[in-house]
């Protein structure tokens, strides 16, 4: 019990990741046509948007960041999307329906981050960045050195999400549509590559908002059916729940998810802050035109997202009378053994048991582009670390023509997903829950402190910058490579050398550490330069005077 | 982007006020989300028992339950109240300290 918990622990930590971990080894399925069906036509939809976008797509404005025209709304929508992802519909509603308050606790952890992220870091972003987080980062530190570790670190988070959303996306495909998993990753590899080759951020971020709205439309049907057989009220709901529920009244109490103070700091550190760290999230606040529309995409993403949450948190506790209780969805017809397909299949029992095989199609067309969306943000982002970052700015040092630098981005594109199909195969049959946990802890270490200082302290140099970056790369991945998810349960070892499991508590302050340390005894001449360059970034951050405009369109 | 801007923009009183009033409120709104949050974290690790109480005799709503929905309400409204504030009051005075170094140049 305590593996599956901590298996949907860190899957639900990933604001769009994958733990395959609980349902790996899963049966094929009988093929479903209803849900091949939906989501054929979710492809033709997108794909006509990509030929539309591919045409909007000229400059690398236009590539990275949409020439900086999305609206809040619809970036909110975006946001949205890249953070409720597949692992957040079916991973916290298996929760609520095991755990069931557990799993609503975990929900607030995955919000809170987002009020810190609008009042701290929304309008600075907006108005010091232009296509990805290390334009911050580099702004008055030396630009090869700070954007080759920020493009490492990026790459890094970017990677180990990418390998999570993969062996995700082939175990469910497996499961859902009775494809093969080899088919179901080249399905999604070749798929997010044509988006984000023809589209860019134009394409991805419509894949996106689509996306959100199919599942926020899906998640409300299924829980309004699912409430109306309790005449909608909670009292009922929580009366039924309770007595069928083997936890019985302790359901609603907090069980075993937090218990240790270290493990649910640290937890909620790395959620909070791994979250602002994330290059594919990072990069959504360069799409707006301003500082003024990035802090409604903040307003609108996280009312969406809360309110999703509250949805899936009465998905969960219907589930456990309406899929808990009927003997058709476990195996051998016994309530109480084993769910058919695996734990994270409530949300989709559930589905079909209010509104049959239509309903549990389309939700699981939703589930496959999900996994789509988040994939194609990832490649996207990580594409522009390799293009804007290594390419044009390190490497031709600014000289690079737009068009070169695009054609860079899209064989970089191509090669990441080649990478990602590759890597995905690899790992079948490999336990990737830790990889979720390694790309929150690095995002929450190498890149949230750097960029934080970047903007907040004056004091910050390029010596600083880069230990405080790679030292948090380093710690974060050293940490979870000797905690008990890998140390014991990948490598076979008898017990964990690191006790905890989530990093972020031990690792952020490495960085910060590292970054004070280095800058405050750098002496250089080149550093009193950068600590000088402050006062104008100062102003910019605060006024947007200067930031890069939207494009005309 | 001409330095000289951004070191008129700097003299101008107005900039202080904007980045003094500004960051109090982001500030404030922050540490009243973060002491909220990790306050319910801590209460979750050390003393779970309180929040599986209902609210009132015979409620099946539970401290935790109503808390929590409170919390995402609230976290919310903090988000609305201060994009509507930052969006209007800061970012006129934000459009005034902007116009004013223009004039300068002239």
């Amino acid at each position: 019990m305590n593996k599956l918990i901590s298996s949907l622990a860190l899957m639900a930590f990933s604001a769009g990741a994958f733990a395959a971990d609980a349902v790996a080894q899963t049966e094929k399925q009988a093929t479903n046509w209803h849900a091949i069906i939906m989501f054929c036509i979710f492809v033709a939809l997108t794909m006509g948007i990509t030929y539309w976008a591919a045409s909007r797509t000229k400059s690398t404005a236009d590539f990275y960041t949409a020439g900086g025209g999305i609206t809040g709304f619809q970036n909110g929508l975006a946001i949205a999307g890249d953070y409720m992802s597949a692992a957040t519909l079916l991973g916290l509603t298996a929760m609520t329906y095991t755990q069931g308050y557990d799993g609503y606790i975990y929900m607030m952890a995955f919000f809170a981050g987002w009020p810190i992220i609008l009042f701290l870091m929304a309008e600075r972003l907006r108005n010091l960045g232009r296509f990805t987080f290390s334009d911050i980062t580099a702004y008055r530190l030396d630009q090869g050195k700070v954007r080759t570790m920020a493009a490492v670190s990026s790459l890094t988070v970017v990677c180990f999400y990418l390998i999570a959303q993969m062996v995700g996306a082939g175990q469910l495909i497996k499961l859902l549509f009775g494809l093969e998993y080899n088919v179901a990753i080249f399905a999604v590899g070749i798929l997010m590559m044509v988006y984000v080759t023809f589209g860019g951020m134009v394409a991805t971020t419509w894949v996106q908002i689509i996306k959100a709205c199919m599942l926020l439309a899906g998640g409300t049907l299924v829980m309004l059916l699912a409430m109306s057989q309790f005449g909608f009220s909670y009292t009922t709901l929580i009366e039924k729940a309770t007595s069928v529920h083997k936890l019985g009244d302790k359901l609603m109490y907090p069980g075993s998810l937090l218990k240790d103070p270290v493990t649910a700091i640290s937890l909620g550190l790395g959620l909070m802050f791994g979250t602002a760290g994330l290059p594919h999230i990072l990069m959504r606040f360069f799409t707006v035109t301003d500082a003024k529309e990035a802090r409604k995409s903040v307003l609108y993403a996280s009312g969406f997202v809360a309110y999703f949450f509250n949805v899936i948190f009465l998905m969960g506790l219907s589930a456990i009378i309406i899929v808990g209780q009927n003997p058709d969805f476990f195996e051998g017809g016994e309530i109480g053994k084993k769910l058919i397909g695996g734990g994270n299949m409530v949300a989709m029992h559930l589905a079909k048991a209010v509104g049959g095989n239509m309903l549990l199609g389309f939700l699981a067309a939703v589930a496959f582009a999900t996994i789509l969306a988040v994939v194609s943000g990832l490649a996207l982002a990580g594409a522009s670390a390799i293009s804007h970052d290594l390419y044009a700015r390190v490497i031709m040092k600014g000289r690079a023509s737009e068009a070169t630098e695009i054609r860079v981005s899209k064989i970089a594109t191509i090669c990441l997903g080649a990478v990602a199909i590759v890597l995905g195969i690899l790992f079948e049959k490999q336990n990737i829950a830790f990889m979720v946990g390694l790309a929150f802890g690095v995002a929450a270490a190498a890149n949230f402190p750097v960029l934080i200082l970047s903007m907040y302290w004056k004091g910050l140099t390029t010596r600083g910058a880069l230990m405080g970056g790679y030292g948090g790369l380093i710690s974060a991945v050293l940490f979870v490579l000797f905690s008990k998810s890998v140390w014991v349960d990948v490598l076979g070892n008898a017990a964990p050398l690191f006790p905890y499991t989530q990093p972020a508590l031990f690792a952020m302050p490495i960085a910060f550490f590292m970054a004070w340390l280095f800058s405050k005894t750098d002496s250089s001449v080149a550093a009193q330069a950068e600590i000088a360059a402050f006062e104008d970034q100062y102003v910019r951050a605060q006024t947007g005077y200067g930031a890069a405009a939207a494009s005309n369109h | 982007m001409s330095s000289a801007m951004y070191e008129r923009m700097r003299a101008n009183p107005k900039f202080q006020e904007l980045v003094a009033r500004r960051g109090r409120f982001a500030w404030t709104l922050a540490i009243i989300v973060l002491t909220m949050f990790y306050g319910f974290v801590m209460v979750v690790a050390f003393n779970p028992t309180a929040l599986g109480q209902p609210v009132s005799e015979g409620s099946r709503v539970t401290v935790g339950v109503a808390l929590e929905l409170g919390m995402f309400i609230f976290f919310w409204v903090l988000t609305a109240v201060y994009v509507k504030r930052a969006n209007t009051e800061f970012d006129a005075l934000n459009q005034e300290i902007v116009r004013e170094a223009w004039k300068e140049e002239k």
